[in-house]
């Protein structure tokens, strides 16, 4: 194999690496919001159960839960649900892995939303009261205080961790791996296996330093933008 | 005319009584100064008339209308409160302007999202944003900071940052403005400024109500002196019989400190 296609192999990974950053992104980002309203509540048991099932996913590896999403079907309901989605995919559309990716998406959206509810939570719990007294005794809607007042302060005190988070997920992307999913580490470990070629898996650095550097790069840019106020 | 009517103010934080049956009244167009120990219950007046706190006893009366009944159950339309709401204003001791908007903005903003409300917005949305924008700079201009109008919060000094409120909440005509120790945030050499600007809405005849610590400044500025301590009105009186003839013990007391 050249080392261009060795390249193109690994682009192969790489591309469900993405996806499944891109597809974390798309539902992790909007689904964090309801749970940290829910762990914001002033009615207690929704806060209790809120708190809790964040106290779980942040506290047990993504790579169990990847695992648990993976064989629960199977095991209580005696349906291998990402098992047939993947027979069935492959089978109809020649789309290969599609039920293990489903799986692994699954568990990415609900894990990382529970990180991203808990940045969100420290963003608006770190804006004073002050902001909002201040909206209401100018006679401001409570939606008004929230959209004009709070949320461009909180997005610029959020983003610093939310970069961080997303940088991270990116590399948490190799953990698909666990089953089976063809991500660029395990074709990268293919070529080990079939080829005995090593050097395709430090390749592989590549290609999340080259990743990360853009989202770097992008993460400065909406800092500077939000440099033109403090608070 | 008494424009705003207090009977009979109650409010507990938890044990502690913090207001206890306060009743007082101002006309149209005096100054009215609170002074009183730390704890004494001052803030949590102001935030009790400006709603931002909710009394457990007690009738508010804002030009004539109830704007608070501790003994009514109905709970008002958000429209409705928010219309009373606005017949009070409120300096903070701590300014909170909104840091991502300038000057100017921070003064119109809430009545450019109050425009909203009127029928005709759409079609003159253009006519009355402008209205408000020329509104909100000469509002600036009157508190000195016309140059300032596109600065962001954290670009001026505090005592310009808390003209910029002063001008904020009077952008939304108030009848009433209350001001929470409006200089006790401030470098001494800044409190000169605000204290300016609120002798210059004494000679427009704005109704104030000022919790203060400038003793001196007090007694310059004000109609009446409100005596507060430990949640009740102790005494209250003209400045001259407050500072050179107190009758209450604790007054004297109080006074006495502050000329040492
Ligand atoms: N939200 C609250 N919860 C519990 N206690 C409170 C609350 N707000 C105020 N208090 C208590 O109520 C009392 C009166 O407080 P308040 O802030 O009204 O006093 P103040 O006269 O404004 O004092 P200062 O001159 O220090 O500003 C204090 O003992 C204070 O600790
Ligand atoms: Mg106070």
């Amino acid at each position: 194999m050249t080392f261009w296609q060795i390249t193109l192999f690994l682009l192969d990974g790489f591309k469900i690496s993405v996806l499944i950053f891109f597809v974390t992104l798309i539902v992790g980002l909007p689904l964090g919001l309801p749970i940290a309203m829910c762990s914001m509540s002033k009615f207690k048991p929704l806060k209790a159960a809120a708190k809790v099932f964040v106290w779980v996913i942040r506290g047990v590896p993504l790579m169990l839960q990847i695992f648990i999403i993976y064989y629960v079907p199977g095991l209580v309901f005696h349906y291998q649900l990402f098992g047939q989605v993947d027979k069935y995919l492959l089978l109809n559309y020649g789309i290969e892995d599609a039920g293990r990716i489903l799986a692994v998406l699954i568990a990415f959206a609900i894990n990382y939303a529970c990180y991203f509810s808990e940045i969100y939570r420290g963003g608006i719990e770190s804006i004073s009261v002050g902001q909002y007294e201040a909206g209401k005794v100018l006679g401001m809607m409570k939606s008004q205080v929230f959209f004009r007042v709070v949320l461009l302060q909180v997005v610029k005190r959020i983003v610093p961790p939310m970069s961080n988070e997303i940088i991270t997920l990116i590399k948490d992307t190799a953990l698909a791996n666990c089953i089976m999913v063809a991500e660029v580490i395990k074709q990268a470990n293919t070529l080990a296996a079939t080829k005995a070629l090593i050097w395709p898996l430090f390749y592989t650095g590549v290609f999340y330093l080259i990743f990360v550097g853009v989202l770097s790069i992008l993460f400065n840019r909406v800092e500077k933008k939000l440099d033109f106020f403090r608070g | 005319m008494a424009i705003l009517e207090v009977e009979n103010l109650g409010k507990s934080f938890g044990h502690l009584e913090v207001l206890k049956d306060i009743s007082f009244s101002l006309d149209q167009g005096k100054v009215l100064s609170v002074i009183g120990s730390s704890g004494s219950g001052k803030t949590t007046l102001l935030r009790c008339i400006t709603s931002l706190e909710r009394a457990d006893k007690g009738v508010i009366r804002v030009n004539g209308e109830t704007v608070f009944d501790a003994s009514s159950p109905k709970k008002e339309s958000a429209a409705e409160e928010r219309r009373k709401q606005l017949a009070v204003g409120l300096v903070f001791q701590n300014f909170n302007l909104f840091p991502q908007y300038t000057a100017i903005r921070n003064v119109t903003l809430a009545a450019e999202l109050a425009l909203r409300d009127k029928p005709d917005y759409k079609q003159n949305k253009k006519k009355y944003l402008a209205e408000t924008r020329e509104k909100g700079m000469e509002l600036l201009k009157k508190v000195g900071l016309a140059e300032k109008a596109d600065s962001y919060p954290w670009q001026l000094s505090g005592g310009q940052q808390q003209r910029v409120s002063i001008a904020r909440a009077l952008c939304m005509n108030p009848s009433i403005l209350f001001f929470d120790e409006p200089t006790s945030a401030l470098d001494p050499e800044l409190t000169g400024e605000i204290l300016k600007v609120i002798r210059q809405l004494t000679l427009v005849h704005m109704t104030m109500v000022i919790v203060t610590h400038e003793m001196s400044f007090a007694r310059d500025v004000s109609d009446e002196i409100l005596f507060m301590n430990q949640g009740v009105i102790e005494e209250r009186g003209a400045p001259e019989q407050i500072f050179s003839a107190p009758k209450s013990v604790r007054l004297r007391e109080f006074i006495n400190k502050f000329n040492d």
